[in-house]
């Protein structure tokens, strides 16, 4: 592994795996690191846990299920939360998360009325 | 018909900040937003986060950030439609539009700025396949009327103020019978709030219903029942007349997708020399537009509106030329 860059498997919400390159050393979260690589996670509020548009669900153990609290009260309010469902503004990109693999929640607020 | 030199559509910080160097240059705005106050995403979102990024001040309130302007803007007398959503918009015969909101207010310019940010704020719907036919049929997401529940039978869904405060409200004296239903237990509203919520469902005020969620809506035409499901519990169906999902808003481009912008990734494109669209005289700035380069950040877009509204002078005054000056020279001139 190159010093301070993991990869993380992101699959987004028509299957497809995108493995990508990770800095550690940015202060970066996987909200923000999905938007770098253009994968479709709005990210509406900015990375306050106010909004659960990047929320994602974590496929294996290399990053704790354990939310913060802002983050399980926005959860609360979400919509199709699983257990394994956390904010990925959340989730700072450290090095002991390399492998890490996640889905993205469905999209369900992007409905046009107009 | 509401006239002025410059339409701003969006009265979030970027919008009123238009109305100052809009001013400068003696020009008229009048604002228009589909949230019933001012502040866009700073005061709907986030108005007690601190900001860091505005220059000079080390930190402020978003919420406070908004009532400077307020200030600042203030000498210009902007005008405000407010709870309203510029949906269409015209061209007249003499060069200017006329932009209709959904009640039917028009407004007349030369220029239109559309500052709108991520665009109309609209109430979070939760993902029940039936709940569309139940619209207005029982099902309201923002509570404009609450005489409208007087003697009614009322669930409201959500965690946060909004449906806290009105549960609140509506159990004290006006509906006939108030549930509150909420995944956790725990809520994210203001704990005063929180504490009420609690006494009340003590004093058999509110049927407290935590750890529960709606998840099936039934009724031949008007909505008749919801179905809860509660953690570790049977089923309950409740007879309503009204559910009220309060999961707070969250934005969408809206309209404004349809009004013939060249539009990129959900935002609109323009020319940095002067933030205008494709469309002559419609411009755009802050966060609702792109560029090669973008930020998405109020510092940029309070550059973008200073720079639009020169070329903005240029339409309602084709024959002046006009000359930078300093606010340390001339100080600021209202109208």
């Amino acid at each position: 592994m190159e010093e301070n860059i993991i990869t993380v498997t992101v699959i987004d919400r028509e299957g497809v795996a995108h493995k990508l390159e990770a800095p550690t050393d940015m202060n970066m979260n996987m909200m923000e690191l999905c938007k770098s690589y253009e994968l479709p996670v709005k990210g509406t509020c900015g990375g306050m846990a106010m909004c659960a548009s990047c929320q994602m669900y974590i496929e294996n153990d290399k990053v704790t299920l354990e939310r913060n609290e802002d983050e399980q009260l926005m959860l609360d309010e979400a919509w199709n939360v699983e257990d394994n469902s956390r904010l990925g503004c959340q989730i700072h990109l450290a090095n002991e998360m390399d492998g890490l693999i996640v889905r993205l929640a469905p999209e369900v607020d992007d409905e046009d009325d107009w | 018909m509401i006239e002025t030199d410059i339409l701003i559509i969006g009265a979030g910080p970027v919008g009123l900040f238009t109305v100052f160097e809009a001013g400068l240059l003696k020009l008229k705005c009048h604002l228009i937003d589909s949230l019933p106050q001012i502040g866009g995403q700073c005061s709907e979102i986030y108005p007690k986060k601190p900001i860091y990024d505005i220059p000079a001040y080390p930190s402020i309130l978003a919420g406070d950030l908004s009532d400077k302007l307020m200030e600042q803007i203030a000498p210009f007398k902007p005008g405000f439609t407010l709870g309203e959503t510029a949906v269409s918009i015209e061209e007249t015969e003499d060069n200017q539009f006329i932009v209709t909101t959904n009640k039917g207010t028009k407004h007349k310019a030369k220029n239109i700025a559309i500052a709108g940010g991520l665009g109309v704020f609209t109430p979070r719907k939760p993902p029940i396949p039936t709940i569309k036919q139940f619209e207005d049929k029982g099902i309201d997401y923002i509570v404009k009327d609450p005489e409208k529940f007087r003697d009614k039978k009322v669930v409201i869904s959500g965690g946060g103020d909004s449906a806290l405060d009105w549960a609140i409200f509506l159990a004290e004296g006006v509906a006939k019978e108030v549930s509150l239903v909420h995944r956790s237990k725990s809520f994210r509203g203001h704990l005063d709030s929180v504490q009420k919520i609690m006494d009340m469902a003590t004093e058999g005020k509110i049927d407290l219903m935590t750890d529960s969620e709606v998840f099936e809506l039934k009724g031949d035409s008007d909505l008749e029942t919801v179905t809860i499901k509660t953690k570790e519990a049977e089923n309950t169906i409740k007879k309503v007349d009204y559910w009220l999902p309060l999961f707070g808003l969250t934005p969408k481009l809206g309209p404004i997708a349809k009004w013939g912008l060249e539009i990129e990734k959900n935002a609109i494109k323009v020319d940095t020399f002067d933030y205008s669209t494709n469309r002559e005289g419609i411009y755009a700035v802050g966060d609702v537009n792109t560029y090669p380069g973008k930020l998405k950040l109020i510092l940029c877009g309070f550059h973008e509106a200073t720079l639009m509204v020169q070329s903005a002078f240029k339409r309602v005054h084709p024959d002046k030329n006009n000359v930078l000056k300093y606010t340390t020279v001339n100080g600021v001139n209202g109208f």
